[in-house]
């Protein structure tokens, strides 16, 4: 089972177990990661599940289709080179330990 | 039966989105006080939206919608109590503290110094001949939602009564399990509520494109059945529709009978200011239970029935509660989901006097922007999210976006967000 890596707003690590094929969005909920909104429950349209993927995760995590983009880019506060939308990053077993930080606002 | 009376610091009425959210944003703030949330469904609260799409195409189950875990609600010391409705609130003294006793419907006695209603809203209910026919269901409960998709896959034919978003996403939903697709609108036209009528026409099209057959202007006048299974919907002009599963979606009614017992200000749902206090200003409420000032222009009244707002009130109303009151300002934002279509608006259309295409309809990628005296409203967006993002950037800031330049294509919405002019 991949695991997800959370590094909080607090400064702490939260290492948590994944399904294949969930969204790392609903990993941080179903698990109660602070910081973690998501207001619209994975549907690309409120841009508040806003994440930082690690730079050794990012290759492996593709870049953001176009919606995505759009709200990256317009929706959140602190937009950086790992900025995603966790709704958008599905897991897979080649993404075990992807490392995600959690911004300190969301919007 | 439980009886007796537990103590409970913070009251909320209705386990759901903006309960949820009430919750959480108290503790969030810090709050510590007792808090306990009571809801009538037997289930973990959980996000309606998915019911009528992912959730309704089997692509989701029950615990994949969960709001939070168990656990958060444990380690967070909110208790949920579920399957059970209030039926009853007593307030203490005058009323002016707004701390009293709710009964549930078991006999369960919850006390609160601070109360909060959650309620939410029911389906309204078809009163026709053959309306409690087997198979004809209604979607708004996660029970609804099982219901629907339990009877879809031994269904032929499917007739959705209304065209409003929960009913066209049902359609969406049957036709591309291939199954033919009726929608019966009494209106002259779909989602006449919340878009405009180009936007309704483009939603007719695109339904009727796929293959779903769309009555406009037709009234259902019975429901027939044999063996106390629906077969057939009737309609004013004497047609019958071949049904095997009826989808009822013809809007919802907000509960307000414990309002009304607390003898709160209710029409058409219960009046909240801004900061969410209904007409005993001790008394919160937030959701689809309520109706409320414009909060793009402070007048009027409005129901919105979303996620978004369920949200922005609750976290208005935790603050409230809290002494903290901070006015409701955000922007009003909502999505649909049809087929491979992803509608998504953002601000209130209602009242404009002109509106701006941007793109082509028929290329099944849009947007339609509304303005009123020349000042931004909203925006309707199918498959357009950068204008949608746009659009609700422009409103958060309240900025406008030139009604006279935003048809053009070849600029991005989003380079023409400019300062309101300054009328002299």
């Amino acid at each position: 089972m991949p695991k997800v890596v959370f590094l909080t707003t607090d400064g702490s690590q939260r290492v948590v177990d994944a399904q294949v094929g969930e969204s790392v969005m609903s990993v941080a909920v179903q698990n109660g990661i602070p910081g973690i909104i998501a207001e619209c429950g994975g549907n690309c349209s409120c841009a508040t599940c806003h994440v930082y993927v690690s730079d050794e995760s990012l290759h492996a995590v593709g870049v953001p289709d176009d919606m995505e983009e759009d709200l990256l880019d317009m929706g959140v506060s602190d937009r950086r080179d790992g900025s995603r939308l966790a709704c958008q990053i599905r897991v897979t077993e080649e993404l075990d330990e992807l490392t995600v930080q959690i911004p300190t606002v969301q919007p | 039966m439980t009886t007796g009376v537990s103590a409970a610091g913070t009251l909320i009425v209705g386990a759901n989105q903006a309960g949820v959210q009430l919750a959480v944003a108290l503790r969030e703030a810090g709050d510590s006080a007792p808090l306990t949330l009571i809801g009538a469904e037997p289930h973990h609260p959980y996000q309606r939206p998915p019911l009528s799409k992912a959730f309704l195409q089997g692509k989701l189950g029950l615990d994949a919608l969960a709001f939070r875990p168990p656990a958060f609600f444990a380690d967070n010391d909110i208790t949920i109590v579920s399957a059970e409705r209030v039926e009853s609130i007593d307030l203490d003294d005058d009323g002016h503290a707004g701390s009293g006793t709710a009964t549930t419907e078991s006999g369960r006695a919850v006390s609160f110094d601070r109360l909060a209603l959650t309620v939410g809203a029911r389906t309204r209910r078809l009163t026709l001949p053959g309306a409690d026919l087997d198979r004809v269901t209604y979607l708004r409960t996660a029970d609804d939602a099982r219901r629907v998709r339990e009877h879809l896959s031994g269904s032929e034919a499917v007739v959705v009564i209304g065209g409003g978003f929960i009913g066209l996403e049902a359609a969406a939903v049957a036709r591309a399990h291939g199954k033919a697709v009726t929608v019966v609108e009494a209106a002259d036209r779909l989602i006449a509520r919340s878009v405009s009528p180009l936007v309704s026409e483009f939603y007719r099209t695109a339904h009727l494109r796929r293959g779903v057959d769309i009555r406009l202007g037709a009234g259902v006048t019975a429901l027939h059945g044999t063996d106390g299974r629906v077969r057939a919907v009737e309609l004013t002009d004497g047609t019958r529709i071949p049904a095997d599963l009826v989808v009822v979606g013809v809007g919802i009614v907000p509960r307000t009978e414990l309002a009304e017992q607390l003898g709160l200000d209710c029409a058409g749902g219960i009046v909240v200011d801004q900061y969410a206090r209904t007409s005993n200003p001790a008394i919160v409420a937030a959701g689809d239970c309520t109706v409320m000032p414009n909060p793009l222009t402070g007048e009027g009244r409005v129901r919105l029935e979303s996620v978004q707002n369920a949200v922005s009130q609750a976290k208005v109303a935790a603050a409230t509660l809290l002494g903290r009151p901070e006015p409701y300002t955000a922007v009003p934002w909502f999505w649909s989901d049809q087929y491979e279509l992803k509608l998504q608006i953002a601000g209130l259309s209602a009242g404009y006097d002109r509106q701006v295409v941007r793109g082509d309809p028929t290329s099944e990628a849009f947007s339609v922007l509304y303005y009123r005296d020349d000042s931004l409203l909203a925006v309707d967006a199918v498959n357009a999210g950068a204008d949608y993002m746009a659009v609700r950037k422009a409103l958060t800031q309240g900025a406008t976006i030139p009604a006279d330049n935003a048809g053009n294509t070849t600029v991005a919405l989003r380079n023409l967000i400019a300062p309101k002019s300054v009328r002299v």
